[in-house]
């Protein structure tokens, strides 16, 4: 007479659906995802476990994976940023602009043309964090309407700015060293990505500011409560999300020799796949730093792999959609079966 | 008419039967199950086990449209008002009146003004919801629940904002429908209206049937012994005031929102002030003004003798002042992160818990697992994420919270809802400890009992304004009762 709720029930108490359940929102669909990717490529190309390869997919990595730190830091405290992409443009085409023109005057002094360029990206970075951050804290823009002029924004400047043409004539210290450098046999970019990583690992695990971020996204009104300044941190995490995009821009300007203004397009939507699929919440107050490091390489390896089967770009834009897609649908489940 | 349901998660095993003509009264603390168990009835999710009848008949309701369809008609606590649409929209919402697909708006016209006038309801039915008072809101609930001629009426604490006077016609119309053999559900926690409209009552405690019982057959207490499981007694513990110096004053205190007009009270150290007064009263603002979460437009909030100009939640902590928010969920938890942070969150800035930014992670949880067991904290593990607590536990970490730092005035804002009775005792016994270690409490409360005996003197809030200050034996259940409402000529 109650036979559908008593179903319901017996459904509920299966074993293996609650191991699966219990792996899942443990540790994420993530590992699982990696494994599987690896396994495929690995049976289907057998130049995708040399060596070079590997070291070729590492140093990709880095530059996705510095973008995504300071994408997680800003979904933690319950917004995202849009704009990484034109960021990366930007601190492109003026660290390039700057750094070729000081070399020019001064061809003797490599170093100090290459920290000028240095110092003006970071420098991009902070003033682009900065109108987000008080975008958002003070006048109340929504995350998304903000980042998203924001990077509209950026996209037009970098273009204006270099009249649609790279940028040349930087000191070969900057794109020898740094761009296509080796220290120990491993690429340069790789030990920026780890020093970042590091430095984000302890801002979010030791530090007041990382533990305010996930009170500020896991609710904003409690932490009000609590006596934090809740608008000085939210503008405080777009920065960091901008100086760490400024960054990866510098290290991809040097691997490509030039300052580009097409530079950095895809970084949005990569950096906030990797985060969410890495187990990072898009409401804000979950997620571990690693698991987003994680995402990063998961995406790079993907592309990667893709790129060795000579699937065409076309369906590689699709893939990453769609994951993308999956991984958000996955986050919204594990929210529902951890209750 | 009747239904049955043994065992739902948050109910366990409960039978209960609805026959028409009659005014079945739920009666409960927060968190017993009734709002659970009118969810059910109202078709908003179905029971887990269990079953309802409908005349005899077996129901299954699907959604709260369903409910509607068959007759089973809500008046919730959180308003279903769409607040842009006018009140004779809003009560024809999803039953409007057409022709050939169009809009007939003078038939949804005369609709509404007939059910406005049965109710006896004075409200324009072209005004926007939105722009009603919270009253008004209430009255238009009403009329939309009576509006879809329903055999099963549900009423959760349906006179909470309204005046004497209104909730002296909605008696007669309970009569009336009554009479018309509708069966009715009624909430509420006020015994006066029990003795009033009831012919039965259902007493639930913590999702469990207490008992069933004939409303000409209990007294009060008896009722409040069901209701509580303790003799009333047992539940409050006696506090020694000492009262000392005034710690907190405001001073002819008015907000921009006008929800408070040029209130000064003042709480001493060592004593329990409650401020007292119906929802929308302002006694719930008054403690958020302090605390900087208010705007405010003239007057002054006094701490230990300073005049705090521009009071700001960070400010106030660091001057030992501590809001405890009404609202766990909304403001006082950070519900996916462990006990610990949620504990510490007020205070990392605090030398014990960081130095220059960074945490110093084993003092802190130190600190916190001392403060947890010294709330009783079950189960006792810090680690674990806030949203696994239940409602009593997870309202220690928000007092936990205050216990972190030095604070010397405590603003509780209904401190006791959706908390069950051990935790109730237990938070009870924590503000006795506060006070008599010389804490200054002010104890913002909807819960009469609680703040009668909790409570050495008392402020009573009618509309925005001050309009009693009862001490000691003078604060009494009719004394406060009598400030509530408005004076009406004609109450009954």
């Amino acid at each position: 007479m109650t036979t559908a709720p008593m179903q319901r029930k017996v459904l509920r108490s299966n074993r293996f659906a609650d191991l699966t359940r219990a792996i899942f929102s443990s540790v994420g669909i993530l590992p699982i995802l990696l494994a599987v990717v690896i396994l495929y490529f690995a049976s289907q190309e057998s130049r995708f476990y040399g060596t070079a390869n590997l070291t070729n997919v590492l140093r990709q990595s880095t530059y996705l994976i510095i973008v995504t730190l300071g994408q997680a830091l800003v979904l933690i405290s319950g917004g995202f940023d849009l704009s990484v992409g034109a960021v990366i443009a930007v601190t492109s085409v003026v660290s390039a602009r700057y750094m070729s023109s000081h070399y020019a005057a001064n061809p003797n002094s490599e170093l100090t043309s290459v920290l000028v360029g240095v110092g003006v990206g970071l420098l991009v970075g902070v003033v682009f964090g900065l109108v987000n951050g008080i975008g958002v804290a003070r006048f109340q823009v929504s995350p998304f309407i903000m980042t998203l002029g924001m990077a509209s924004v950026g996209t037009g400047f970098a273009l204006y700015y270099t009249g649609g043409s790279p940028v040349s004539g930087m000191p070969p210290l900057f794109t020898r060293e740094i761009g296509t450098g080796r220290w120990f046999e491993i690429p340069v970019p790789i030990y920026a990505a780890i020093a970042a990583t590091i430095l984000v690992l302890i801002l979010v695990g030791s530090t007041s500011w990382g533990r305010y971020l996930y009170a500020i996204g896991g609710n904003t009104k409690a932490a009000f409560l609590s006596g934090i300044p809740v608008g000085v941190y939210t503008a405080s995490v777009y920065v960091m999300c901008s100086l760490l995009a400024a960054m990866a821009g510098l290290l991809l300007t040097a691997r490509t020799s030039s300052g580009e203004p097409n530079l950095g397009g895809q970084y949005p939507l990569e950096s906030i796949t990797a985060a969410v699929i890495g187990g990072i919440s898009l409401r804000g107050g979950e997620g571990r730093i690693m698991g987003a490091v994680l995402g990063a390489l998961f995406i790079t390896i993907l592309t990667n792999g893709m790129n060795l089967i000579r699937m065409a770009s076309y369906f590689q834009t699709i893939a990453i959609g769609a994951i993308l897609i999956l991984a958000v649908i996955f986050d919204r489940l594990r929210d529902r079966w951890r209750v | 008419m009747s239904k049955r349901f043994p065992g739902v998660q948050a109910l366990r095993d409960i039978d209960f039967n609805l026959r028409s003509g009659e005014v079945h009264v739920l009666f409960g603390e927060n968190g017993a199950g009734k709002s659970t168990l009118i969810n059910i009835i109202a078709g908003t999710f179905p029971p887990d086990e269990g079953k309802m009848t409908l005349r005899g008949r077996p129901l299954r309701l699907h959604s709260p449209h369903h409910a509607r369809q068959l007759g089973i008609n809500a008046v919730f606590q959180e308003f279903s008002l769409v607040p842009t649409l006018s009140v004779q929209d809003n009560l024809y919402l999803g039953r409007e009146h057409t022709r050939a697909g169009i809009l007939d708006k003078a038939a949804i016209a005369r609709g509404t003004m007939e059910t406005l006038e049965l109710l006896q309801f004075h409200i324009d039915p072209k005004a926007q919801a939105g722009s009603l008072s919270r009253a008004e809101q209430q009255m238009v609930e009403i009329a939309k629940a009576i509006q879809g001629k329903p055999s099963i009426l549900i009423l959760d604490e349906p006179t909470a904002s309204l005046t004497e006077n209104e909730a002296n016609h909605l008696f007669a119309l309970i009569r009336r429908l009554k009479e018309d053999g509708l069966g009715i559900i009624y909430i509420t926690h006020r015994m006066q209206e029990i003795r009033r409209v009831a012919d039965r009552v259902t007493v639930l405690r913590d999702g469990q049937l207490v008992a069933t019982v004939a409303a000409s057959d209990v007294t009060e207490s008896s009722l409040v012994e069901l209701m509580t499981g303790h003799a009333v007694d047992a539940l409050y513990p006696s506090i020694a005031f000492q009262p000392g110096q005034v710690m907190l004053q405001t001073v002819g205190l008015t907000l921009t929102s006008g929800r408070v007009q040029d209130v000064s009270i003042d709480v001493r150290a060592g004593e329990v002030v409650g401020l007292a007064g119906l929802i929308g009263s302002g006694k719930s603002e008054i403690g958020r003004a302090v605390f900087g979460l208010e705007s405010i437009v003239r007057g002054s909030v006094v701490i230990g003798g300073d005049v705090v100009s521009h009071p700001t939640p960070r400010g106030m902590l660091d001057r030992g002042v501590v809001y405890i928010p009404p609202d766990r969920r909304e403001e006082g938890l950070v519900a996916m992160r462990p006990v610990r942070e949620n504990m510490s969150l007020a205070a990392l800035g605090l030398p014990v818990f960081s130095r220059l930014g960074f945490l110093r992670r084993r003092l802190e949880g130190q600190t916190v697992r001392e403060i947890a067991k010294r709330l009783n904290l079950r189960p006792l593990n810090v680690e674990r994420e806030v949203a696994y607590f239940s409602g009593g536990n997870q309202q220690k970490v928000v007092l936990g919270r205050g216990l972190a730092r030095d604070v010397k005035v405590f603003i509780f804002d209904e401190p006791t809802t959706g908390v069950d009775v051990g935790a109730k005792v237990e938070i009870y016994g924590f503000m006795k400890e506060l006070c008599e270690r010389g804490a200054a409490i002010l104890l913002i409360s909807s819960d009469l009992p609680e703040l009668l005996h909790l409570a050495n003197r008392s402020y009573v809030m009618h509309r925005g304004k001050v309009r009693a200050e009862l001490v000691g034996p003078a604060l009494t259940e009719e004394a406060v009762l009598a400030n509530f409402f408005d004076l009406d000529a004609d109450a009954a």
